[in-house]
């Protein structure tokens, strides 16, 4: 299978939807028709097919996106909620089924106009290129830090705008007085004059019936009384007490248990399985040959997993075995050095002459940095359980890509799409992982041929070996700097890109830029991993200013600082991390700082990481991060999402490496792929800056640039730059302890 | 056929009793609440108490627990109505956020009130250093343990809530 990027990810869903004929958050001719049996009681009034409104006054939200920590579903609701005037107590959200008039055209619009930017508060037509856009498109996706930014400011904001607008309407038809002389608030209609009130409910029949304004006005953020507050999580409550329920909590009357392994080298077929090694193992039902993996399917998930250990089984390789760490590493280096020497690097980024700078330069620093394959390791491996009956395939399962799993097991297994009906559960981590279907699939077709529902669940050890994971890459960095030590000229060649397309490119003010790439493909599956390709790059780039700072014998921070000034969020931003975590004060001995500044799905964050040497071993003590999203819908919720973006990051850059050998993934579980613990997990303070425009996410901006401030810091303390990744690899020593021996 | 005690209700199971209590637990007992993620003790989402004291339940044969109170999520404030305080300080600290892995959070950290009630941060560290967070919410776990313990500290005096 060739590069998949986000564009051709959504091409394919594309491919695989046809053509699919769907609205986008308000237009004439309502699409409540379409779904009001699906997502309607009796006596609820349905605006657009978001927003519902009940007899009782309860509003909820129809949220087309999965719960997988991140707070979406509270979020978008509180975009809702603050245009409508609702009385946030009585705010309620439903997960939208996978239908086509849910899927959101959020990802649809980045990528067909990702230059259009949205006015920052006043969406005042989503019709055009947009709308024709995303006619196209059959997307339900959570990914891409996205939510909040496209169908919480389109889809939420609006819906509650428009919805407030045909409810004052009702009001003034029903009152006969002019609208102007109404007013909305805690869900209740009022009319000043009169002293008349009467709740959003009493008004939602007659104003169901109405025409949603095109372009209803929404608030501006000094209007805003539930957008900008932390309200408790709508999610958290069913997490303490063990009843929120995730795929592998499926259960239906019946139902049996699946395990399954694939050929350990991707790409290999099963090539012979001999049934009878299991035959006299108690509640084993039988063995299931998926031609690229064997499952046993038995009584209970314990039967089937012994099962499966016992099962006589011979894959093939499909020619990979030669494939290891070293092989692959020097494949890229290969790459890159024949792409330089013959000039065939691809174009990413170029601005005046890079090459010249470099010859005029006084001073060239050349270095190379390189990070491993990385696994998501979502703590609720893969699971899916499938119920074939009646010309229909039922799922329980956790997704990102509802729409997409449904096509693809539709496909796979000879059925039309309609009638996969797919049932989202909560999802026990995502980071990317949940928006490939192999697991969904395989379950399907494992059900298929079974006259009783089948809960397939991935060992942790099937999890780490068959993931698509994080690429690994080589970036090599040549820069010049002039006689003051400024950067006059950045070169950098890396191998691999994907997406998003601007991961790699610098905020800082150096004339004279080539960024370049070349590609070079391997035979491990590739996949979306918490902030993508910024996760690499924000390590490279943030690293080798560093290096260019040191060698210019300036202050890291001082440096960036100056090169930021025309990038004036950038410098707030970098500014106040610095300032919070009292930047050049002195620290002991044994400890350094290090900063790093990234901005990727529209989020600026810098941080600052302190570092502990102790014993030869780094421990991040504490990170001070500094967050500018343009605004923070739910501050708690960023804070959080800063927090764990951090452990995620931190986590990868000390510990995290997938490693191939004879082709096949060398790690199989937390003992030799290690997690960061409550032993490790540093103090993390947040601090927020709401510099206004385009909403940015708040999934991913927290990751890539703890990577760099950790080993900026461990440069600090110990005058060793780390350019390879992960930082466990690495023997490290103080330097003042180096130079008193 | 195997006899165990859950959340202090005997369950008569039709199960190999070599199977891990995990699975007993999620399969046969039908408590849900209680995750697997490594099955190898290396991660804690699993944990139960078994006699009051935190085990991985993914390798402990459900054998082993036979005339033993075993105690899940579903059952940790003693059967009493209302949320554990380690339940109710995770809400109020807004800890989870994928929550797959918080009821062994919560079993462990339940369980180290119980044998230290003012935990220090190191205290904390060795408790909890098991159960592994891939949202990394440790540092809300920290602080959620430290509101438990002094909501715990306020209530036992008058012997309402810890007696």
């Amino acid at each position: 299978m060739g590069k998949w990027t986000r564009r051709a990810f959504i091409t394919a869903g594309v491919a695989a939807g046809g053509v699919v004929v769907f609205g986008v958050a308000i237009r004439r001719g309502d699409r409540s028709d379409k779904v009001r049996g699906l997502v309607a009681a009796d006596g609820e009034s349905l605006f657009d097919v978001w927003l519902k409104i009940a007899p009782d006054n309860t509003i909820t939200a129809i949220i087309p996106h999965a719960d997988m920590g991140q707070g979406v579903h509270t979020a978008l609701a509180m975009m809702l909620a603050d245009e409508l005037d609702a009385d946030w107590s009585t705010v309620r959200f439903e997960e939208a089924p996978a239908h086509k008039e849910f899927a959101n055209y959020s990802l649809a619009r980045e990528f067909s106009a990702p230059a259009a930017d949205f006015p920052a508060w006043l969406i005042d037509s989503v019709d055009g290129l947009f709308f024709r856009a995303t006619q196209m498109m059959g997307l339900q996706i959570t990914g891409g830090s996205l939510s909040v930014r496209t169908t919480g400011q389109i889809a939420m904001r609006v819906t509650g705008a428009a919805t407030r607008a045909v409810l004052l309407e009702a009001a003034a038809n029903e009152w006969q007085v002019p609208v102007s002389e109404l007013g909305a608030g805690d869900s209740m209609i009022r009319h000043a004059g009169s002293g008349r009130e009467a709740s959003f409910a009493h008004f939602a029949p007659a104003a169901a019936a109405l025409s949603l304004p095109d372009k209803p006005s929404l608030k501006s953020p000094g209007e805003f009384r539930i957008m900008g507050t932390s309200p408790p999580r709508f999610d958290v409550p069913a997490k303490v007490d063990g009843s929120a329920n995730f795929g592998i909590d499926a259960s239906l009357p019946g139902m049996k248990y699946a395990a399954v392994k694939a050929a350990p080298v991707f790409g290999g077929r099963v090539l012979a399985v001999d049934e009878s090694s299991v035959q006299d193992i108690p509640g084993i039902r039988k063995v299931v040959d998926l031609g690229d993996a064997v499952a046993v399917i038995a009584d209970g998930y314990w039967q089937a997993k012994k099962g499966l250990d016992k099962l006589a089984v011979e894959f093939g390789d499909g020619g990979n075995a030669g494939a290891a760490q070293d092989s692959i590493f020097s494949q890229f280096a290969d790459e890159l050095d024949s792409a330089a020497a013959e000039g065939t690097a691809k174009s990413d980024f170029v601005a005046g002459d890079a090459d010249a700078a470099l010859d005029a330069a006084v001073q060239v620093l050349e270095a190379e940095y390189r990070v491993p394959f990385l696994a998501h390791a979502t703590m609720e491996p893969m699971n899916c359980t499938a119920w074939v009956h009646d010309d229909r395939c039922e799922l329980w399962l956790g997704t990102q890509n509802p729409l997409g799993f449904a096509q693809q097991v539709a496909k796979a297994i000879g059925i039309d799409e309609s009638q996969v009906i797919l049932h989202n559960q909560y999802l026990g981590g995502g980071f990317g992982r949940r928006t490939i279907d192999d697991f969904a699939i395989q379950a399907a077709r494992i059900a298929a041929d079974s006259p009783y529902p089948v809960k397939l669940v991935w060992s942790r050890e099937e999890d780490m070996r068959h993931d698509h994971y994080r690429q690994a890459s080589i970036s090599r960095f040549r820069g010049g700097l002039d006689a003051s030590g400024q950067p006059v000229a950045w070169h950098n060649h890396y191998v691999n890109k994907h997406d998003p397309e601007e991961a790699p490119h610098i905020p800082y003010a150096i004339a004279d830029q080539a960024i370049v790439y070349s590609e070079s493909e391997t035979h491990v599956p590739w996949g979306f991993w918490r902030s993508v390709d910024h996760s690499l790059h924000a390590f490279f780039t943030e690293s080798f200013i560093d290096e260019l700072a040191i060698a210019a014998g300036r202050d890291t921070y001082e440096y960036r600082r100056e090169l930021l000034a025309g990038e004036p969020r950038f410098a707030a931003v970098l500014d106040l991390a610095a300032e919070k975590s009292s930047w050049g004060e002195s620290l002991p001995a044994n400890m350094g700082r290090g900063i790093a500044i990234h901005r990727s799905f529209g989020t600026i964050v810098a941080q600052v990481v302190d570092v502990e040497i102790v014993n030869g071993k780094p421990r991040a003590r504490r990170v001070v991060c500094a967050v500018d999203p343009g605004y923070a819908v739910h501050p708690d919720n960023l804070i959080a999402q800063m927090e764990s973006g951090i452990a995620y990051g931190l986590t990868a850059a000390l510990y995290g490496e997938i490693s191939i050998s004879g082709g096949a993934v060398l790690q199989s579980n937390f003992h030799d792929y290690r997690m960061l613990r409550m032993n490790e997990a540093p103090a993390i303070e947040t601090y927020i800056i709401d510099g206004g425009g385009l909403l940015g996410g708040a999934g991913e901006p927290g990751t890539p640039p703890v990577a760099p401030a950790f080993t900026n810091a461990i440069f600090d303390a110990t005058g060793i730059r780390i350019r390879e990744l992960p930082v466990s690899k690495h023997e490290l020593r103080l330097k003042d302890v180096e130079d008193v021996a | 056929m195997i006899t165990l005690s859950i959340n202090g209700e005997p369950r008569a199971l039709d199960v190999d009793p070599s199977t891990p209590l995990l699975w007993v637990i999620r399969d046969y007992a039908g408590l849900t609440g209680t995750k697997f993620a490594c099955g190898i003790a290396q991660c804690g989402a699993c944990t139960v108490h078994v006699d009051g004291k935190p085990v991985r339940s993914c390798i402990t044969p459900a054998s082993a627990a036979v005339g033993r109170q075993i105690t899940t999520i579903e059952g940790v404030n003693d059967g009493k109505p209302g949320l554990h305080p380690v339940q109710q300080a995770w809400i109020d600290e807004q800890v989870p956020q994928c929550g797959y892995c918080q009821s062994g959070q919560i079993m462990a950290a339940a369980a180290l009130l119980d044998r230290i009630p003012s935990p220090t941060d190191a205290d904390i560290d060795k408790a909890m250093s098991g159960v592994v967070c891939r949202c990394g919410t440790y540092p809300r776990i920290r602080k959620g343990i430290k509101r438990a313990a002094a909501v715990i500290a306020q209530a036992a005096p008058l012997g309402t809530d810890n007696g």
